[in-house]
């Protein structure tokens, strides 16, 4: 195992840009699950964010939330004014793991571990979360809804470190989250949920539906189209447009489908 | 409401005697539990905290399939093998068999493989990465041949591997003639349950230090039964008793998993101890310790049972199917305490019960706490509901009009004639939970048209303490009570500690029986080199068999010294007289089991006296169901249980709390995905036991009937809390949604299908 | 780009970090977890591994005051930073949830002092969570976690 430990992100960059298949390292919590029987990650390079203070924390300015690539479950839980002005970020962070992960775990280690049951991914896309990619080419932005390319693939080229996530704030009318886990703590998602509404419009991502968290342009357009919807069946047909989901060891297709439909149906009617 | 429970309280707890009612729990002064702040500061050293000096870790090479030969065993050549201790069949100085009921169960694959995950090789080396790397390394080529995976199927002709059937016990219960009662039988009501399998996860995984020490083979570890394994390394290394020293370490629990299995880890570490000279540490992380270690047995049982219209039982024809997995191992008495409660604590006089355990090529299914009666008991109260709800009735009425009274006889025709108001333990958990009000509350709440519904749900259940039958006297259980010369005592039994508060309870038992100070009480540590065999630790008997044998060898010590009947200090001045007159002998009281007068089992006919008692629950549970998700979540659950005797307040509510807590697991999380025979969701993450948010306050309360011959009048507690929940949380479910769920786990994807299915099989799929 | 600006480690290296208020540096491999090098290399056994996935919280310690999964840390991590385990609990405090049953293996208990603690030293947590909410990082096989409620329940009474 190679570990570089930079002092700065200009360093990590440099790293980066030299080397292939550098693996970064923030909270962890993704990369040290059953570590020691998993020798062949042993051999890898991995480089460690985690004295990179520059990229600590959760910064408020006039038009947006700047999260930054260490921020934590955490340090969002813990700010008061997430709660007040984009609650469904508090709300997903509780639901992952628990204490000890929220605790060490980041947003932007959720973003790229690109799990499709993500918990942190589907809140910061419905908010319209971009993330921001810095090389030694430079700076770049990219829609979290344009982020995903297919399971697992990313639009980050392997020299990039994602520093930064910005969420801009805006004045929502409707905004609910929903995750089915198998338990009511520290599950992984079968089906989650957010939906916003905003003057630009309804965002509506999923998780665990389809091989990335995704937005969903048919029950968006259903949504925007402002058609009486007046059971949860009603919504099956967009819902078999926008989504793929999977018989695994945690859930069947059938199950999420129909649960999603009924979940996002409780959702529009307030509940 | 008034209590129909007469109230008899002595305030002396000393002075027990059946009174024929229920008595309302009287609690000794009792001391804290001993080893608790150890626990709390991290201080108690578990297997994997023994400090040790030039060891090798131990690791296991395992099949890669589930049935067939082993063609070929590859190591990787860019590893140099010579670095590491390599062991196979063909290192064994005995016979290649794990000594339990039968001999079925090789030790080291000698060249076929039965089940996933067996084991072929064991490696070690004193780095553990390089050992990790090195198990990686190693191919085991297995020419497959067709398994046999579903317990609930005949085999074909090619999957059979056990007998002429793959049946590996037959056992069957007969009582009155069944054919005739159902015939006449007004209404007949039949039923099919199946229960999954259940992992243990106590929190410690499996582990074992073994090592050479002069011509002692010793080996430490976690584990419930000491003498298991010095037989088992007795038969298979050939060595006598004087050359073996087995000690239990902490053990962070056990729930039956470490019963059986620990042998076989015992075995690997000596082997690899015996070969390289070194002590050898083979401790399982937890991904190993799912796939590779027993389960609770997944169950089938069909129930035909003939009824009057007023309810009254006329007969219980019952068929149970348990999975065994590739080996023997405890199947056997598993079916046994499972057919034996599996027509339940009701009173009916034609009584039918078939019992099969069938071979699989699944990894062997063993000990788990209630060993058979929580899969049986779930079906018998789950089919109790649908009896009732095909007559008409109030759940709780039928199983009133029913329990057994004093003076009726169990299925195996054993009389029962405890004492126990069965019908009050009843009512009392009816009123606890406020049963009626409940039931009429959700019937307007589920008609509200919102998207959750509530149910309550009830069951009523027993269990049998002790090995079953002739058990206890073949186990001889021995134990010793020493007096020290500075008058204090030194209680040496072979059984264990494992959060279960063994080593609390015997030194209450102890000291209040001679009248002592506590800490003038120690317990020794389980080594077989030093305490005599009081058996296992298993089959809720420490307390109640064993604590007895306390009692008992602490009259004996009296006995010895000349002062019976004496307590406090006169006993101590005894011990330090005698001591003084005998300088430099041990002063060692022995007490023996003797089965209780009257007691008789026939176990070729499975008839008469099962056990010597059995303790007796009533739980209630009420569930909020969410249309939506289908999820099923506990918001109450009341459990009400007659156990003899508490012994210790805090510790009795804990085992029932846990047991509950584990229970509900099983039936509404807890679900084994099998993969040819092995699970194919070995981690924490994807197998999911309950969390603290998952759960709600259990609410516990005890009733004591004094028990004449187990200690201070208790009875087996451990196991009992175990039987009941799963039915009483489906029978809520039932009652919440108008659906007859009849398997566990009970997935929100399994009640979906269950009350959607019917309507939607196009769009369901096959599955 | 110049090498000296950062470390590279291939091999056994130091990391200095503040261990239950004392200074310690231990030498590890980059591909050690804190939970190894607390019980394989400071002795520190009190720390227990259940799962090694994060899912148990047998192995909670504290890391700049905050509990996570020392399975789930790497060791180079914690250069400069506060660890604390459960040798730095005072047994005083665990009265409580001794008298209550909190333990019963024992194999979960340590990652359960040091939560309950945690959440007895952060009661305004109780504004926005439930105990059972903070508490359901540690999973515990034997008490079914009554024992553990009533233990910091019966413990914040005794709070001033």
């Amino acid at each position: 195992m190679k570990l570089y430990q930079p002092k700065s992100t200009a360093e990590a960059l440099h790293v980066l840009a030299g080397e292939s298949g550098v693996v970064p390292v923030a909270g962890g919590t993704d990369l040290l699950v059953h570590w020691p029987t998993r020798p062949a990650e042993h051999d890898k390079s991995y480089l460690d964010l985690s004295a990179l203070d520059e990229l600590r924390g959760v910064r408020w300015g006039d038009h947006e939330l700047q999260l930054g690539a260490l921020a934590t479950y955490w340090d969002v839980i813990a700010d008061r004014q997430a709660a007040a002005e984009l609650p469904l970020l508090v709300q997903a962070a509780r639901l992952v793991g628990a204490i000890q992960i929220q605790a060490r775990g980041t947003w932007a280690g959720n973003i790229v571990n690109a799990s499709p049951a993500a918990d942190g991914v589907p809140v910061l896309m419905a908010y319209d979360a971009t993330v921001v990619l810095q090389s030694l080419r430079g700076r770049e932005e990219v829609p979290l809804a344009e982020f995903y390319t297919g399971y697992k693939q990313l639009r980050k080229a392997g020299d990039q470190l994602v520093v930064a996530i910005r969420v801009p704030r805006r004045a929502y009318t409707v905004e609910r989250f929903h995750k089915v886990g198998s338990r009511r703590a520290q599950a992984i998602a079968k089906v989650g949920l957010a939906v916003t509404q905003s003057a630009f419009g309804w965002r509506l991502v999923v998780a665990s539906m389809a091989p990335t968290v995704c937005r969903c342009p048919a029950l968006e357009r259903l949504l925007t189209s402002g058609a009486a919807v007046r059971a949860p069946d009603e919504l099956l047909p967009a819902i078999s447009e926008d989504t793929s989901p999977i018989d695994d060891i945690r859930s069947s297709a059938e199950y999420r489908r129909r649960v999603l439909a009924r979940v996002l149906f409780s959702a529009l009617r307030g509940g | 409401m008034p209590l129909p429970i007469q109230f008899t309280y002595t305030g002396d707890a000393a002075r027990y005697r059946c009174v024929g009612t229920l008595r309302w729990t009287v609690y000794s002064p009792i001391v804290q539990r001993l080893e608790g702040l150890a626990k709390l500061t991290g201080r108690e050293r578990y297997v994997d905290d023994v400090p040790l000096e030039g060891f090798l870790w131990g690791a296991t090479v395992r099949s890669p399939a589930p049935r067939g030969r082993i063609t070929a065993v590859h190591f990787d050549p860019s590893i140099d093998w010579t670095q590491f201790t390599i062991v196979d069949h063909k290192d064994l100085p005995g016979p290649n068999v794990i000594a339990l009921i039968e001999s079925d169960q090789p030790v080291l694959a000698p060249g076929y493989v039965r089940h996933m995950h067996e084991a072929v090789l064991l490696l070690a080396h004193p780095d553990r990465a390089a050992l990790r790397r090195a198990v990686a390394a190693v191919r085991i080529d297995v020419a497959a041949e067709p398994a046999a995976l579903d317990f609930r199927l005949a085999p074909r002709p090619d999957q059979i591997q056990y007998g002429p059937d793959n049946v590996l016990k037959h056992l069957h219960i007969s009582k009155g003639d069944v054919e005739r009662a159902l015939a006449a039988a007004p209404i007949v009501v039949e039923g099919v349950y199946e229960t999954g399998a259940q992992e243990h996860v106590y929190l410690e995984p499996q582990g074992m230090i073994a090592s050479v020490e002069g011509d002692v083979l010793v080996v430490r570890g976690s584990m419930q039964c000491p003498y298991y394994i010095v037989k088992a390394l007795k038969h298979t290394l050939g060595r006598d008793e004087a050359r073996l020293r087995v000690i239990q370490t902490p053990t962070g629990g056990g729930f039956g998993g470490k019963e059986e299995y620990p042998s076989t880890i015992a075995l690997h570490a000596a082997l690899l101890a015996l070969k390289s000279g070194k002590p050898v540490k083979l401790v399982y992380d937890r991904g190993e310790d799912m796939a590779a270690t027993t389960k609770r047995h997944p169950s089938l049982v069909r129930h035909r049972t003939g009824v009057t219209p007023d309810g009254r039982l006329l007969a219980q024809d019952i068929e149970v199917v348990l999975d065994g997995g590739a080996y023997v191992t405890l199947s056997p008495v598993v079916l046994s305490r499972g057919i034996i409660h599996a027509a339940g604590p009701y009173a009916c006089d034609h009584v039918r019960i078939d019992g099969r355990a069938m071979f699989t090529n699944a990894v062997p299914f063993g000990a788990f706490r209630g060993f058979g009666a929580p899969q049986t008991h779930f079906a018998n109260e789950r089919h109790m509901d649908r009896i009732a709800a095909r007559l008409g009735l109030d759940p709780a009425e039928l199983r009133r009009r029913n329990l057994l009274r004093d003076g009726e006889s169990t299925a195996t025709g054993q009389v029962i004639r405890d004492g126990t108001d069965r019908q009050a333990v009843l009512e009392r958990a009816l009123a606890l939970a406020d049963y009626d009000v409940k039931r009429a509350r959700h019937a307007s709440f589920n008609a509200s048209g919102t998207v959750t519904r509530r149910g309550v749900g009830v069951a009523t259940f027993h269990h049998g303490a002790g090995f079953t039958g002739s058990g206890e006297v073949m186990l001889a259980s021995r134990l010793h009570v020493a007096g020290l010369a500075d008058g204090t005592i030194e209680v040496r039994s072979a059984n264990i500690e494992m959060g279960q508060g063994t080593l609390t309870v015997f030194t209450a038992l102890a000291s209040q029986r001679l009248g002592i100070d506590p800490a003038a009480v120690r317990i020794a540590e389980a080594d077989t080199a030093r305490v005599p065999n009081s058996g296992p630790t298993v089959a809720s008997r420490t307390a109640m068999v064993v604590g007895r044998l306390v009692e008992l060898a602490c009259d004996d010590l009296r006995r010895r010294l000349h002062v019976e009947g004496a307590t406090g200090e006169t006993v101590r001045a005894a011990i330090r007289r005698w001591h003084l007159e005998h300088p430099d002998t041990a002063l060692v009281a022995e007490a023996a089991y003797e089965p209780p007068p009257g007691v008789v089992w026939d176990d070729v006919n499975y008839r008469g006296d099962a056990y010597g008692t059995f303790a007796w629950g009533a739980y209630v549970a009420e569930v909020e169901v969410d249309l939506r998700t289908y999820e099923t979540r506990v918001i109450d659950f009341v459990a009400v249980q007659e156990v003899g005797k508490v012994l210790h307040e805090v510790l009795a509510r804990g085992q029932v709390q846990g047991g509950v807590a584990q229970a509900i697991g099983w039936s509404l999380l807890e679900e084994c995905r099998w993969k040819d025979g092995a699970m194919a969701n070995a981690q924490l993450t994807n197998y999911l036991i309950p969390t603290s948010d998952d759960l709600p306050r259990i609410r516990v309360e005890f009733l004591e009937t004094p028990y004449a011959y187990g200690a201070q009048g208790a009875k087996g507690l451990g196991e009992l809390p175990m039987d009941g929940p799963a039915p009483a949380i489906l029978n809520a479910v039932a009652a919440a949604t108008g659906a007859d769920p009849c398997v566990i786990p009970l997935t929100p994807e399994r009640l979906m299908q269950m009350i959607e299915g019917r309507m939607q099989n196009a769009e369901l799929g096959t599955r | 780009m110049s090498d000296s600006a950062f470390a590279i480690h291939h091999s056994a290296f130091s990391v200095s970090f503040t261990l239950n208020g004392s200074p310690v540096s231990v030498d590890v491999d980059p591909a050690d977890r804190l939970l190894d090098t607390l019980r394989y290399r400071l002795g520190l056994t009190g720390t227990k591994e259940g799962c090694g996935e994060g899912e148990c919280g047998a192995c909670t310690v504290y890391l700049d005051g905050l509990p996570v999964d020392s399975c789930l840390v790497p060791t180079y991590q914690v250069q400069g930073r506060r660890v604390e385990t459960v040798e730095s609990l005072a047994p005083k405090r665990l009265d409580p949830l001794l008298a209550q049953g909190a333990t019963q293996c024992g194999a979960c208990t340590p990652g359960v002092a040091m939560t309950s603690c945690w959440i007895l030293d952060h009661p305004d947590l109780l504004a926005t969570h439930t105990v059972r909410e903070l508490l359901a990082g540690n999973l515990c096989r034997c008490t079914g976690y009554d024992g553990i409620l009533d233990g910091i329940a019966a413990a914040m009474q005794v709070r001033p």
